[in-house]
């Protein structure tokens, strides 16, 4: 009888350790979550303020995360003060045709990398690796000089072209494609299917997690692209979201509320995007172990 | 005429899959690279007419041995990188604490994740406004702490000044990396340590703090060396989009990295030669770090 009861203690014991162990590991957790969400939270309450409310030196503390005023017009009034709206186009149109390039590229030559044989095959992929060391900032200038002896400063094809062709995509495609079992396309060759055929018809649909994950991946990175769309763009109607923000942060730094509403509506799709997309973006970090 | 071989018919293949992004590769990487080498040797003028493109030798190199200001720029971007040990440290402390069976996991590591899938020009703006020394968020709260004791307190220049320039900076970057890439690699890493490792320890009697470091720690050591390499490579090319947007390299160049200082020279002063020569001083630097890597880990290690 008595060990019974040193028997329940001990389970006893045991579960309060565990609820004690759970909750501070929560409570670690949701210290955390709020310290990641506090700037946007700031950034939300910010946009929804009276033009001259930020300013005031001294407010209470829950003045700035707290909205006491919805002015939802200063996102009408963002457009007006800047071509917003045409920002907005441009940055999708070259993000979606990058996008397009980068996986289309990359998918045609990671297949050749995975699967066909040719003379040189493993030299040529050793320098596509090798070029994943180069910082970008080694080719930005002569790229800049070929564009600009093309006559092709200030054009989308600037902005869109010279990051279409990636080893990045190439060597993450490659690597998937490696693990996808070669017997479907084994029994495709017998019954005399071309190459392209197998691609299209039986490479490219059992990829398609790596393939969203790339494209998720490159989307994000080719809108939130700053500097190489700053250097090749002038004229502020093909400016793309991130430069035509920072010409509007520099010539209207102190309309806060309007840069928020504007920050927002540029994070948005991103949020978005990787709301919904973000177990493909995990299974594609662990894939390749690449920061973006 | 004869039927092709099917090798040669499969290398045919290979070439023309390999093709559109074999030519934009040359055009756009191999051979800017080469030309960037060259330039680095010249003195460039495209304002004057006819361009100039000058063979000068070395001195671009020496000019930058000799620059106080390359060597105060590049000083400051190792001064950035104090945000990566408390930046590694914090993603596994993360990763430690999801990778606990519990419910909600997923919520918890994609807030985690948003810092680092909104960095960019819309995260900077929004920064510097809470640096803002007058109606930032800091100085909002110590201005209050101070209210509330009677004790009349003033919050730093965050960004304006000199001292307080560059932990701004570092503070930012810990709070955008630390739930990031890093913390997601540490948590595949920890799935990967195997089990009974942690079981023969526990028979042993080791406790959780002994357990993780004779077990966990030595098991995900090559994570925590990837990221670390990765992390300094990155770091090196780091600081531009913040000091373009946030401090304008300043105040006094303290926040001027090497990236901006290379911007700077191309862009804004048409200094293309010298420019090339940073960005291979840079290049080599990394190849150098690069090349460590791979010594320690073999080519294995961007497979993991």
């Amino acid at each position: 009888m008595e060990e019974q009861l040193d028997v329940q203690s001990l389970i006893n014991e045991q579960k309060r350790k565990k609820f004690l162990q759970a909750f501070m590991l929560y409570l670690f957790l949701i210290a955390g979550a709020v310290t990641m969400l506090a700037p946007f939270l700031w950034m939300v309450t910010a946009s929804l303020k009276q033009p001259g409310e930020v300013f005031s030196y001294l407010k209470p503390w829950w003045y700035d995360w707290i909205p006491t005023s919805f002015v939802w017009q200063n996102y009408v009034k963002v457009p007006q003060v800047v071509p917003f709206v045409r920002f907005y186009l441009n940055s999708i149109f070259v993000a979606v045709i990058t996008t397009f390039g980068q996986v289309a590229t990359s998918a045609l030559s990671a297949y050749a990398f995975a699967r066909l044989k040719f003379p040189g095959r493993d030299r040529i992929f050793f320098a596509y690796l090798a070029t994943m060391m180069i910082p970008g900032v080694i080719t930005m200038i002569p790229v800049f000089m070929l564009l600009q002896s093309l006559g092709w400063i200030d054009t989308y094809k600037a902005v869109i072209l010279p990051p279409i062709f990636t080893a990045y995509g190439t060597f993450m495609l490659r690597q998937f494609f490696l693990t996808l079992p070669k017997d479907l396309e084994d029994a495709a060759k017998i019954d005399g299917c071309s190459y392209f055929g197998i691609f299209w018809r039986i490479l490219l649909p059992l990829s398609k997690p790596a393939l969203a994950t790339l494209t998720t991946f490159t989307f994000m990175g080719n809108w939130m692209s700053f500097m190489w769309p700053l250097i090749v763009l002038n004229s502020h109607e093909k400016f793309t979201l991130p430069v035509g923000l920072a010409y509007f942060q520099s010539f209207h730094n102190t309309d806060w509320t309007l840069l928020m509403a504007g920050s927002l509506m540029m994070i948005l799709p991103i949020l978005l995007l990787f709301i919904f997309n973000q177990r493909y973006f995990v299974e594609g970090i662990k894939l390749s172990g690449i920061k973006g | 005429m004869k039927e092709l071989k099917d090798s040669t018919k499969e290398a045919i293949a290979g070439y023309s899959f390999l093709t559109p992004n074999f030519v934009g590769f040359l055009v756009f990487t191999s051979i800017p690279v080469l030309a960037s080498m060259a330039l680095s040797f010249m003195k460039v003028d495209l304002i004057s007419t006819p361009k100039v493109f000058q063979l000068v030798g070395l001195k671009n190199y020496q000019t930058m041995f000799g620059d106080v200001y390359f060597w105060k720029y590049c000083w400051n971007t190792i001064v950035l990188m104090a945000a990566i040990p408390f930046s590694i440290g914090g993603s596994l402390i993360m990763a430690l604490a999801l990778n606990q069976k519990l419910k909600g996991i997923v919520i918890f590591r994609t807030i985690y994740f948003l810092p680092t899938i909104c960095s960019g020009v819309a995260i900077y703006v929004l920064w510097k406004f809470i640096y803002n020394s007058d109606f930032g968020v800091f100085n909002t709260l110590i201005g209050n702490f101070g209210q509330f004791f009677h004790i009349p307190l003033k919050g730093p220049n965050w960004l304006t000044d000199e001292a307080w320039a560059k932990p701004s900076l570092i503070i930012m970057s810990v709070w955008q990396t630390v739930g990031g890439y890093n913390m997601i690699l540490y948590l595949a890493a920890l799935q990967g340590v195997p089990r009974d490792l942690y079981e023969a320890a526990e028979i042993d009697g080791a406790n959780s703090w002994q357990k993780f470091w004779a077990v966990t720690w030595p098991q995900i050591s090559p994570t925590t060396f990837f990221i670390a390499t990765m992390s300094v490579i990155g770091g090196f090319q780091a600081g531009f989009d913040s000091a373009y947007i946030m401090t304008g390299g300043g105040p006094n160049g303290s926040t001027t990295t090497i990236i901006y200082y290379i911007f700077k020279n191309f862009y804004d002063w048409g200094n293309m030669g010298y420019a090339s020569a940073i960005s291979w001083f840079l290049f080599l630097v990394i190849l150098s770090i690069t090349v460590l890597q791979w010594k320690v880990f073999g080519k294995q290690v961007h497979y993991y």
